[in-house]
């Protein structure tokens, strides 16, 4: 049902500079001081001098159907620089040009038709002061008893309350309905493997060497002198046909040597680096954003993202920002051939916390 | 008085003004000629005893109040033995040594000293132990493959020095600083040595001809700037985002103020 039937009255007073509006029907949940503050009415009606002055008039007429011409003009342009500043090759340039014309005709097109239409309404059109007044949102009481009344009749003739059996079948239909929707967008998730499974392991295996990233180039520990960062991914990555990416976000590593005397190394841990050679996962335990901001002097990792600091120094520990775990780190040693090698896995999963993690 | 003073002088009013033109193109003639001067006899014999020996004077004049007499270090600066050539050329060609003052990082600022005095102070200290040395020509000049080294500069750069190499901040006062306008011979002696906070890339983790390409990635990137239109230091979301408030919102906000405004 419509709420037509109460309306409040509009008030127009464009040649009268004082009567207040009147307002119509209730004032619905508004709040009305007693003490407050009294309506003025309108300020006295001031003509502008496109209302005085017929070669204003004109002017402004002539601007704003100039402004619609520039608009024509400006499309008519955006086309014709499409054509004129084609993207035919990979040349950078010609994408800029191309952009900037075509945006510019588009900009001239749409801004022409913009500010013309403002400019019309604001100096040609004619302008008395007027007030809206807001309609109360409630209906009246007859538009509320008529609407339970609907409610009730509808009740009556479906036999909806009285047909209970009826009625609870079909509450039951919709229940069950979107069940389907779930089970299938389960199956969108990663088939024959748990997301867990796949979250908690990375392609490090015991015995995998440590590669230089991108060329895939085995390491040797004398390789690497005190202060270096190497970027490292594990050796094979890049033969792998499928999910190379996936398996590279997780397994990437940032490998730095320290003098061993500025390493403090839990006992148990001791046997992971090799002589101030360590290796840490590269994936933020906070967010996961790549963490490879490192001070040599300092021993600080920093994340650029939310600037989480890790203490090299300290098997990663975090010394600020809004990162709770350190980073894991890649338990290593040297083969016979004096490549760089990892012991296993990493030993806990890499990255930012997930449900179902341990 | 004055005028018929002035027409009886021995200068018409604008000699001093033409002495003064003069004496400006002479002196800038000069400087210029004088500065070429010093870049083209830069070729400083690396072994000969004199240029050791000119590198002692100039080391024990200004360098050894921190870093010791022969170099050994002290407390207030590190021992140099061992360092090379390529670090000292770094350091104290990019002005950054001797230090102003100590701070969380070295600044750089104007060079010290003439490209020859930097030269003898590096192989004075290249003298004291093996190290790094200065890169050659062929390494530096930007000849190499600028899609690798983008491709490296992304891996094992960009965290810090920003993807376009404008640079970026670390921790407690410390940066990265900005790659533009740095000269190819000093980007490949800091990647070599690792000056201050920076890690060391030595040739086996980034190979010369690796290392060359990744400068003409640099100097590809200075030749070519954004072909987005305005870089605004390119800097990312926060320079873009500031401009967009400053200027986009500025923009909305003038254009809503003229659309209820009253027109007159």
């Amino acid at each position: 049902m419509a709420q037509d039937d109460h309306s409040g009255t509009e008030v127009a007073a464009a040649d009268s500079s004082h009567a207040a509006p009147e307002f119509a029907g209730s004032t619905g949940t508004a709040v009305i001081p007693h003490d407050g503050f009294e309506n003025p009415g309108f300020e006295p009606h001031r003509p502008r001098v496109t209302d005085e002055d017929a070669s204003r008039q004109k002017r402004a007429q002539r601007t704003v159907y100039t402004l619609f011409y520039l608009s024509i003009l400006g499309s008519v342009w955006a086309i014709a620089a499409y054509m004129l500043f084609p993207i035919e090759s990979n040349d950078v340039g010609a994408v800029r040009l191309n952009n900037m014309f075509v945006g510019l005709g588009a900009t001239l097109a749409l801004l022409g038709i913009g500010f013309g239409a403002v400019h019309w309404g604001k100096s040609l059109m004619t302008s008395p002061e007027s007030i809206d007044i807001r309609h109360p949102i409630g209906g009246t009481e007859a538009t509320k008893a008529g609407a339970v009344e609907v409610f009730r009749e509808a009740d009556e003739e479906s036999g909806f309350s009285r047909r209970s059996v009826i009625r609870n079948s079909l509450i039951g239909a919709l229940l069950v309905f979107p069940l389907p929707a779930v089970v299938l967008f389960r199956g969108l998730a990663p088939q024959d493997q748990m997301p867990v499974e796949l979250l908690s392991h990375t392609m490090w295996a015991k015995g995998t060497r440590l590669a230089l990233d991108p060329s895939g180039v085995p390491i040797k520990a004398s390789d690497i002198t005190v202060g270096s960062a190497f970027h490292v991914i594990p050796e094979g990555l890049n033969d792998l046909e499928h999910g190379r990416l996936e398996e590279k976000a997780k397994a990437a590593v940032l490998l730095m040597r320290l003098e061993p005397s500025e390493l403090n190394q839990a006992p148990d841990r001791e046997s992971w680096s090799y002589d101030g050679i360590v290796a840490y996962s590269k994936i933020c335990t906070h967010v996961g954003c790549p963490v490879a901001l490192y001070e040599q002097h300092t021993h600080h990792l920093l994340c650029p993202c939310h600037q989480s600091q890790f203490d090299v120094a300290n098997h990663c520990e975090v010394i600020f920002g809004p990162a709770k775990r350190p980073l894991p780190q890649l338990p290593i040693a040297v083969d016979d051939e004096g490549y760089l090698i990892a012991q296993s896995d990493f030993t806990e999963p890499v990255g930012p916390s997930f449900w179902e993690r341990s | 008085m004055n005028r018929s003073k002035r027409r009886t002088g021995r200068r018409s009013p604008l000699a001093t003004v033409a002495l003064l033109a003069l004496g400006l193109v002479f002196t800038g003639g000069a400087y210029a000629a004088l500065s070429t001067g010093t870049a083209a006899q830069a070729e400083v014999d690396p072994n000969s005893q004199e240029t050791i020996e000119q590198g002692k004077k100039l080391f024990q004049a200004n360098c050894a109040t921190c870093h010791g007499l022969s170099a050994q270090g002290t407390d207030n600066g590190p021992s140099l033995i061992g360092v090379g050539a390529a670090s000292v050329d770094f350091q104290v060609g990019t002005g950054r040594m001797p230090m102003q003052m100590q701070g969380p990082q070295a600044q750089q600022k104007p060079p010290q000293f003439t490209d020859e005095q930097v030269k003898q102070l590096a192989y004075y200290v290249a003298s004291l132990g093996p190290g790094p040395d200065i890169p050659a020509d062929h390494l530096v000049n930007g000849g190499g493959d600028a899609a690798n080294g983008a491709e490296l500069f992304r891996i094992n750069c960009a965290m810090c020095h920003n993807v376009a190499g404008a640079g970026g901040a670390l921790t407690e006062g410390k940066f990265a600083p900005p790659l533009n306008d740095v000269s190819g011979v000093h980007i490949y002696e800091a990647m070599v040595t690792g000056p201050q906070n920076m890690p060391v890339f030595n040739d086996l983790n980034i190979s010369p001809e690796d290392k060359r390409d990744v400068i003409t990635y640099l100097q590809y990137v200075q030749d070519n700037r954004s072909p987005g239109g305005f870089e605004l230091g390119s800097i990312g979301p926060v320079a873009e985002g500031l401009f967009i408030w400053i200027f986009g919102l500025g923009a909305i906000v003038a254009i809503t103020v003229w659309i209820t405004a009253k027109s007159n």
